[in-house]
């Protein structure tokens, strides 16, 4: 049962959201790893940003890593603008319980005092842990509690860009996100 | 030592002390280092720290002195919001006569989480970390001449970043190799990692031929082991080696055996040279080599920190 709406709809609703409300030379943009980074790649292009594309890992930050220890793989966060005063718009591509959003906000500030942060993900699953909503939202979906919602991206090729969402049963023992 | 499992890895096969490089699978070296790479960045951020230790307490427990590698990892913890109690053992107890391992128990009982430990005696930390209670790591700072893993890490991080990987590298590792616990790390962590040559070089009496036996070449002149080369690595060359009789003088040592500008030339022109630090200026090494455009010796120090955060993170929370 494959309900998910394509990804290019959900960045066409959510550019026409965000458009009206940002100043592209002025609002900087970070994705979170890996999919929101993905996502936040084709915003910063569709919106016009100058500010060059910020990504952030959350995994230094994590509120699970007693439990579920370092993962593999961690990438650098990378914020290649003064992030003191800035005015930045998050993205994800998953809302769930919203440890992550706040994990990345932890992360934002160790590198300074941003003016203001805004939230925009593709999809919001519900069942928040965490007093966070998304500022700009694709759209809102129901999936089971045993299922995840996974991003995934073509490899390479002139499709390099196309995303595609899919609901897969959950694996392994990491906390929900 | 007659062991037949690794008592550095629990039974998963995960790293729970940091004791030697020897012995290590591949694959626990390889996420140590990739485990390093976002600790890097760390260090840009206005808050230079991160809570990965937040409640934990680090003891520096330095038997031996040595002010640069106990601040090294005195930051390190640091940045990962670890409390840090830094003990001098020199000054304290083991001069009133308290055994190694009753000092052990008493810190342990002061709820320790992880013991960075420097020694003069060879497997001093191998001792300590057979004794802690379960839960308690030991990271090996130094210990006597054999074995200075963190340091080998750092150096193997520095490697990879200007070198991209390790296949196909050669090494040549320079001064006294046999003393050198730098040295013997070093060694074991280019193998496990797949650099193909290995070479040491120094006079006979502290570079015999003997350590053909680790895998490496043995070469005592300086031109033919540089010649060709990727990675030159330096060791420090101790002062007390020249009141052994081991070496004649520090003059006669760096008409040999000092990395000049000229031998450096010998080397790929894109090689890169590496010193543990600190260095002895027109000792082991010309001073326009050590602050050269090949010089990567202060980026090593750099490295030095995210690579130990790696390794206490990966200890401390798996």
């Amino acid at each position: 049962m494959n309900t998910l709406p394509p990804v290019d709809a959900l960045i066409e609703t959510l550019c026409a959201q965000i458009r009206p409300q940002i100043d592209p030379a002025r609002t900087a943009l970070v994705g979170i790893h890996s999919g929101g980074v993905w996502v936040a790649d084709i915003l910063h292009r569709a919106l016009g940003i100058i500010t060059p594309l910020g990504t952030i890992d959350v995994g230094l930050h994590r509120d699970d890593l007693e439990r579920s220890g370092l993962r593999t793989r961690m990438r650098a966060s990378m914020i290649p603008f003064e992030v003191a005063g800035a005015d930045i718009l998050l993205v994800d591509d998953v809302l769930h319980t919203g440890r992550t959003i706040r994990a990345a906000m932890n992360e934002l500030f160790d590198y300074g005092r941003p003016d203001r942060i805004r939230l925009a993900t593709l999809l919001d699953r519900g069942g928040r842990h965490m007093p966070i909503a998304a500022t700009f939202l694709g759209q809102a979906v129901s999936v089971g509690d045993e299922d995840e919602i996974v991003l995934d991206r073509a490899a390479t090729g002139a499709h390099a860009d196309t995303l595609l969402l899919r609901i897969a049963p959950r694996t392994g023992q990491r906390a929900p996100d | 030592m007659t062991m037949t499992r690794n008592p550095q890895l629990d039974q998963h096969g995960a790293l729970k002390h940091l004791l030697s490089i020897e012995g290590l699978p591949r694959d626990v070296l390889v996420n140590i280092l990739d485990t390093a790479k976002p600790f890097v960045s760390v260090a840009e951020r206005e808050v230079k720290k991160v809570p990965v230790m937040r409640g934990k307490s680090v003891f520096n427990l330095f038997f031996e002195n040595s002010t640069r590698t106990r601040t090294t990892f005195e930051i390190a913890a640091k940045r990962l919001s670890a409390d840090v109690i830094n003990l001098n053992i020199n000054a304290s107890s083991a001069s009133k006569g308290e055994s190694l391992l009753d000092t052990i128990s008493n810190l342990s009982a002061m709820d320790a989480d992880m013991f960075v430990v420097r020694h003069a005696q060879s497997g001093a930390p191998f001792l300590i970390a057979s004794h802690v209670r379960e839960g308690i790591s030991v990271i090996n700072a130094g210990d006597g001449r054999h074995q200075h893993p963190t340091q080998a890490l750092l150096d193997m991080y520095t490697i990879r970043h200007y070198k991209q990987s390790f296949t196909g590298l050669t090494v040549a590792i320079v001064g006294d190799v046999l003393h050198s616990r730098v040295a013997r790390s070093q060694i074991h962590a280019l193998s496990i990692l797949g650099v193909p040559e290995i070479r040491v070089v120094g006079p006979k009496t502290l570079v015999p031929d003997s350590f053909a036996r680790m895998g490496v070449r043995v070469y005592n002149r300086m031109e033919a082991a540089l010649t060709g080369v990727d990675v030159v690595s330096m060791l420090r060359l101790q002062n007390e080696r020249m009141d052994g009789g081991l070496l004649p003088s520090a003059q006669e040592y760096y008409k040999s055996y000092g990395l000049t500008a000229a031998r450096l030339a010998l080397a790929k022109p894109d090689a890169i040279v590496l010193h543990p630090g600190p260095m002895n200026r027109g000792v082991e090494i010309e001073s326009s080599v050590a602050d050269g455009s090949q010089s990567v010796i202060l980026p090593q120090v750099t490295f030095g920190i995210a690579v130990r955060m790696a390794v206490m993170s990966i200890l401390a929370v798996g």
